[in-house]
């Protein structure tokens, strides 16, 4: 079976963001950041306008994706977290419930210290909160979002988006 | 695997262009950032040898505009081509929606061709993933060399289940969205499909 699609409501997204601000104001970091596994952006929080967040998001999944298979060729399962130390910001890269990864970005107004202690109890909030969206993720999509508007797309709606 | 984000009202989906090393990959999606106008486009991203070679992936992020009143993004990403980096390209095609294969036309290359997609065949099995039931288009590139095998001997080697096939010259364009449409229109028209 492939992996099925992530689905993101509103009531989970509400409770994503709400975590990952408090968890950026708690360890005084620049910018909280959700990804997941695949490079999709899932929510974020911070000084975010001096920072290409698509990118980021792509590249912190190729950096987890590659370490984790550096990981299960020596024989481990994961390295839980990557940490990667700059002359001003240093990046906090974790992995929550298996699937999404955690970034954190930090410069000298915090510390490793304080970022590994909130990221680990912001994680295990985080992993319940993503626990219920891999439920509904699951579930068929109209049961799950009341009608999938998707049913919907003609062809015409699609043809719209190439017409330039 | 498409991420839908009712909250945002977001849709996203991924596109992995495969095939043999050389093949025009990365042409392909320079191509496709070069000619997309600024406010549709992300930055291009491209991880990749000091002789231009694709070492993990190149990256582009597109936004088509609205559908039913989601925004609707396309990721596209190109795989190493080189045969020894096959552990990269697994990673690449974790979550894919859509496939292009990138075929070179050149007869030297054929032999290369064949691996490739009987490689990209396999590296989908592993992930759980059917390339008989994935949305899938065959792209024959390099049609302008004159090395390049006739069409139809091209298609009778290449073409895996009856997927489109577009002649293309990536390197001047040609071919180029013909092939980029048609791949997204089949992965949208999969997610209508739902399941
Ligand atoms: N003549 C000709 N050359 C092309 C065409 N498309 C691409 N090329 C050239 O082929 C070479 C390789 O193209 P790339 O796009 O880097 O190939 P790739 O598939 O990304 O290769 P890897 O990254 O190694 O997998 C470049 O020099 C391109 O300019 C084409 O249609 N015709
Ligand atoms: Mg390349």
């Amino acid at each position: 079976m492939p992996p099925s699609d992530l689905v993101l409501h509103e009531e989970e997204y509400q409770k994503i963001r709400d975590v990952i601000s408090r968890l950026r104001t708690e360890c005084n970091a620049k910018v909280v950041f959700l990804v997941d596994k695949n490079g999709q952006q899932i929510a974020a929080n911070g000084e975010l306008e001096a920072i290409d967040t698509t990118a980021l998001a792509s590249l912190a999944a190729g950096n987890v994706a590659a370490t984790d298979s550096l990981a299960r060729l020596i024989g481990e399962k994961e390295f839980s977290i990557l940490f990667h130390e700059g002359e001003r910001d240093n990046l906090h890269i974790s992995v929550v419930g298996g699937r999404v990864i955690l970034v954190v970005i930090f410069d000298e107004r915090s510390s490793l210290g304080l970022v590994r202690l909130r990221v680990k109890k912001g994680s295990t909030e985080l992993a319940a909160i993503l626990e219920v969206m891999m439920k509904k993720s699951a579930l068929p999509r109209k049961a799950a979002a009341g009608g999938s508007p998707f049913a919907e797309i003609t062809d015409e709606d699609i043809d719209k988006l190439f017409s330039d | 695997m498409t991420f839908i984000n009712y909250a945002a009202r977001e849709i996203n989906c991924k596109i992995v262009y495969y095939g043999p090393g050389l093949g025009g990959k990365t042409t392909n999606i320079k191509w496709v950032y070069e000619k997309t106008n600024p406010n549709s486009k992300g930055k291009l991203i491209s991880l990749a040898t000091e002789t231009d070679r694709t070492l993990f992936f190149d990256f582009l992020p597109l936004d088509l505009g609205e559908i039913r009143g989601f925004r609707t993004r396309f990721h596209l990403y190109t795989v190493p081509g080189q045969v020894f980096y096959d552990a990269s390209r697994k990673l690449i095609l974790k979550g894919v929606d859509g496939v292009v294969f990138v075929a070179d036309s050149q007869a030297a290359r054929m032999e290369a061709n064949l691996e490739s997609l009987r490689n990209l065949e396999l590296n989908l099995k592993e992930q759980g993933y059917d390339l008989r039931i994935m949305p899938y288009v065959l792209q024959l590139n390099k049609r302008d060399l004159p090395s390049a095998l006739p069409l139809e001997e091209m298609k009778r080697q290449l073409l895996y289940k009856g997927e489109p096939v577009f002649e293309a010259i990536a390197s001047k364009g040609n071919g180029v969205f013909e092939t980029l449409k048609t791949i997204a229109k089949m992965v949208l028209i999969e997610l209508r499909k739902g399941r």
